[in-house]
Parts: structure tokens; C-alpha cells; sequence
């Protein structure tokens, strides 16, 4: 059997404002008050503002996580001059071009773009991008007429689409219902179903194109998002993984959907290590669209405070698991953590489970581990609405757990953040944020020589689904590779 | 404090969850009227 490795992971962000009014929170807002339109349209940021923010910057790759800690909060005042829209494995896409990959996601002709902004706007853009192919500037069509818009827009239930010029909103396209009497297809599901499936392919792109990684050699491919994809029959049937992968050259793969709310994306990490290490797949990829409903989540917050939405966005993830390359950090197979069912709903239960027992199992103090990603929440998003520092709250609790083991002093326990962990970067966007954001960097630097180690730990609400009052949790350890191939010692 | 009392239980996923508070007012003279867990993120 060989050792399965992390041999890349891409990071994506799509900047969306004028999607925002279509997040589960502005929708509820605006359905209230029709005024919030206005006032969420006034704090919107410009791509530029987007692209300058250091935690998108850390997000996709640019900068590390420890450059968070050299400007003041909120981060919203601090615009870095040199910030560059794409990474060595990724990028921010700016919402015309968001528009031309969410209609080459569209094989149902379910999206209808304005013909000037298609061929003067959104064509030009992603001729210039890298990942984009000549069937999919094909695949673009050539748009409809504005009047066509307008008219289906009075006559039907579709849903008007926009771009953000000069402070408005302007009219550019519309999504359709993908069946007349289906609520579950409908055109606000099929616009959050898109968006997910559009940022996913980006983010597989980057991936496949970045690492060594033959795509043909791919055989499985896992999502771990939270899209409940299917009509009123089947809600949730799913394998978005593959409706993604059919716009890479993972010719070879079939695949799934692993769902565990927020840290489906550790527990896909498990499975995917398990394939490889079986032989059933040489490589398996991983990836995780962006959540649509997640827009604005928080708005309210950020406008309280005069900051501008940060929820305008949403990130993507795609992580290749494969074979032993001699080079890329092996995943611990035998130290997986999971929250087992008995193990109780306490805060200090969960954490055995995911942390103090994959390391007894090995056995390593809490310490022994350079560096630990868990929940990696923004906290620009999250204070100001009164949601207090997310990563900070997870850090406490695995710091007192290595006091109370007596690995470090108590009087420590606050700095146990600054060196084993590090500060929040991701979106909001739930199992994008879960431990998963540090797994690019975790790479770099245990390649690098940086760090020997990370633990990754997410957790996942279940109880929000109103099935169980339980919660859910998963870890995976990775380390360095010293070289060598199929040591089964993994 | 408790003894007698009703009780409304809030928790927090990334704090004290709901059912943790639960186990600690078990062995009290409570009932627990409304319980659930919020995650805010």
C-alpha cells in the first residue's frame, strides 16, 4: 500500500457584490425592508479593494497567515499596493468574469447574458485568462438582447442579474427556473447551485494546472460542499464533484459528495486518503464550490461599524490527494480524529476526540505539533456582528487542554494562538473556512523546511439540519516527507 | 439557584454547546424547557 500525500491545494476567491442581495440574510432583509437594497449596495467594495484585502491575499496564497499579525484591525483600512488578483495556485476572479464561467457552468441554457456585456465585457476578460479554453468561449453563445431580458423578466419568475458600475446596479442578464412547479429548481436554487458549480470548476482548473498531477490519472473525485443538489424528488441527491469535473480533463473520474456540513471537507480528506492507500485511485481531488446563501451573512455587522460587506465574496477549494511522490507531505493515516457518536457534545469531549486522541495514538503531546488550522473564520466578519473571534475561542480550548496535560504553563494559554496557531483569513462560507484555508500553506511549509507538522481540525453543525442534536468533527495530521517511497509507515 | 426553575438553554457551537449546559443542570431541580444549539458562522 502506498502513503497517501497532499500534492497541492488551490485556494479561489470570486468577488461577487451584486450577488450579495441574494445571500439567505440580504434576501430575508430586503423582503423586510426594501430600503436595505440601498444600504447594502452602499457597502459594497470594488474588485480593487477586494484584491488589496491581506486575509484574501492569504486566503489564495500570497501572503502567509503570520503577516495578519503585522497590521491593525480591522484589516478593511489596510490596502496593500502590491497585490496581485492571481497566486501561484489561484486567484480572486472579478464578477464580469464570474459571469462568463457561471454560463459555461450552465448546460441547461438556464442563464441568459445581455449580448453587449457578453461580447463587449465578459469575452474580452476571459479570453485574456488562463484557464479559460476555446470551447469555453464557445460555449458563451452570443447572448440576448436587452428587450429579451426585460420582457422575460416581467413575464416569469426568473431572477434579474447585475454588475456594479459607477455605484448602481445595471441590468446584464437573468436566471431562470429549471422546471415550472419544482421549488427545489428554482431560479434563486439554480443561481446557488451554479455559483457553487462555477467556482469549483475554477478552483479544479487551478489545481489541475498547477501541481504535478496528470489529470487523466485522476479517478475519483470528491466534493464537500453544501449545496443540496437535485429536483422535489431527490433534494440533495447530489455529485456535484462530477457535474464540476466534467469541465477539467479528469477524463478518468467518477465520483461523490461528502456531506457533514462544515467539515465535510476533513472528512473528504479521510476518504481520499483511504482510496489512494487502498490503490483504488492514484489520485483523488477534492473540491469545494462557494456558498451563494452565505452572501451578506453578516452585513448588518460590518455597516454598523462603517465597514464595507466583506461577505461579497466566495471561496473555492480544490486539494489533490495522490500517491507518495517522495516529496509532498504525507497525511497520517493512522491518526485520523473523529467525533464519534458516544464521545458526548462537550467542548472538552470534542477536542479528545479530534486532537488529545489521534496524538496518543501516535504517541505526541499536544505540543509536538508546529502548527494547528481550526475553524478559520475572519474575525473583520464575525466581531462586528457580535459573533465573537472564532479561531481565537478554538485555540483557547486546545491550549488549556496542553495546560491542563501540564505540556505548558497555564499563564500561557493566551499565546498558545500566536505560536500553534494563527489568525482567522477565510470567507464565511462554512466548509470553506473549516481548518481547510491553511492547507496550502501547511504544504509550502513543511516543503520549505518552515514548520514539520500540522494538525487540521474542522467541526460540522449537524443539529442545524434539525435531524440530530448532535455536532460533528474531523482532524487529519500531515508531516514532512523524508523520501522514500511505499514505507506503509504512514 | 436553579432549584425550581425553568430553564432555557442556549448554547454556542464554538463556546459551550447546548447539550453540555444540559448535563451540567442533570443532577438540578430544573426543567429544561427549550434547548438549542447556535452556530454563528
Amino acid at each position: 500500500m502506498t502513503t497517501p500525500v497532499v500534492k497541492g491545494a488551490s485556494f479561489v476567491i470570486t468577488h461577487t457584490p451584486s450577488l450579495v442581495r441574494y445571500g439567505s440574510k440580504p434576501t430575508r432583509e430586503i423582503n423586510k425592508n426594501k430600503e436595505n437594497i440601498e444600504h447594502i449596495q452602499k457597502g459594497l467594495r470594488s474588485f480593487h479593494d477586494a484584491v488589496a484585502y491581506l486575509p484574501n491575499q492569504v486566503f489564495i496564497g500570497n501572503e502567509r497567515p503570520d503577516s495578519l499579525k503585522t497590521y491593525e484591525r480591522p484589516w478593511t483600512n489596510t490596502h496593500l499596493s502590491n497585490a496581485n488578483r492571481f497566486s501561484q495556485s489561484g486567484e480572486i476572479t472579478p464578477e464580469v468574469e464570474f459571469y462568463g464561467w457561471l454560463k459555461i457552468a450552465d448546460e441547461f441554457q438556464l442563464i441568459s447574458l445581455d449580448e453587449n456585456f457578453l461580447t463587449n465585457d465578459v469575452k474580452p476578460m476571459l479570453a485574456q485568462h488562463p484557464l479559460i479554453k476555446e470551447s469555453d468561449l464557445a460555449s458563451l453563445g452570443d447572448g440576448v438582447a436587452h428587450s429579451q431580458i426585460k420582457e422575460k423578466l416581467e413575464n416569469s419568475s426568473a431572477l434579474p442579474l447585475y454588475v456594479q458600475e459607477d455605484g448602481t446596479e445595471k441590468l446584464i442578464g437573468l436566471v431562470e427556473d429549471g422546471h415550472d412547479e419544482d421549488h427545489v429548481l428554482s431560479a434563486h436554487t439554480m443561481l446557488e447551485n451554479l455559483s457553487n458549480k462555477a467556482s469549483g470548476i475554477i478552483a479544479m482548473r487551478h489545481a489541475l494546472q498547477s501541481f504535478k498531477v496528470c489529470p487523466e490519472d485522476v479517478g475519483y473525485v470528491l466534493g464537500c460542499d453544501e449545496e443540496a443538489v437535485g429536483d422535489r424528488y431527490q433534494r440533495g441527491g447530489g455529485n456535484m464533484a462530477k457535474a464540476i469535473a466534467s469541465h477539467t480533463d479528469c477524463t478518468n473520474a467518477s465520483g461523490s459528495d461528502i456531506k457533514s456540513f462544515c467539515c465535510a471537507p476533513a472528512h473528504a480528506v479521510a476518504i481520499a486518503s483511504s482510496f489512494v492507500k487502498s490503490g483504488f485511485s492514484k489520485e483523488v481531488l477534492i473540491v469545494g464550490g462557494g456558498s451563494l446563501a452565505k452572501l451578506g451573512m453578516k452585513f448588518a455587522g460590518n455597516l454598523a461599524k462603517d465597514m464595507p460587506i466583506i461577505e461579497d465574496q466566495m471561496g473555492a477549494i480544490a486539494i489533490l490527494v495522490g500517491q507518495d511522490d517522495g516529496e509532498s507531505p504525507k497525511i497520517r493515516t493512522d491518526a485520523f480524529g473523529k467525533h464519534d457518536i458516544s464521545a458526548g457534545s462537550s467542548t472538552q469531549a470534542i477536542y479528545q476526540a479530534l486532537v488529545s486522541q489521534p496524538l496518543q495514538q501516535l504517541n505526541k503531546k499536544i505540543t509536538d505539533i508546529d502548527k494547528y488550522a481550526v475553524e478559520m473564520h475572519n474575525p473583520d466578519v464575525t466581531e462586528p456582528n457580535g459573533n465573537g473571534n472564532v479561531p481565537k475561542g478554538n485555540y483557547r480550548i486546545i491550549g488549556a487542554m496542553a495546560a491542563l496535560k501540564g505540556e505548558i504553563d497555564k499563564k500561557d494559554v493566551p499565546f498558545f494562538e500566536d505560536k500553534y496557531g494563527m489568525l482567522g483569513f477565510s470567507p464565511t462560507q462554512g466548509h470553506i473556512a473549516s481548518a481547510i484555508p491553511f492547507l496550502g500553506h501547511a504544504r509550502d511549509m513543511i516543503m520549505n523546511g518552515e514548520i514539520n507538522n500540522a494538525m487540521f481540525i474542522g467541526k460540522g453543525s449537524l443539529f442545524l439540519g434539525k435531524m440530530t442534536t448532535l455536532s460533528d468533527g474531523m482532524s487529519f495530521l500531515i508531516e514532512k516527507n523524508e523520501g522514500g517511497h511505499d514505507d506503509d509507515g504512514s | 439557584m436553579l432549584a425550581g426553575k425553568k430553564v432555557f438553554i442556549l448554547g454556542e457551537r464554538d463556546g459551550v454547546p447546548a447539550p453540555a449546559i444540559e448535563e451540567c443542570l442533570k443532577n438540578l431541580d430544573t426543567q429544561i424547557i427549550y434547548k438549542d444549539t447556535a452556530c454563528f458562522v
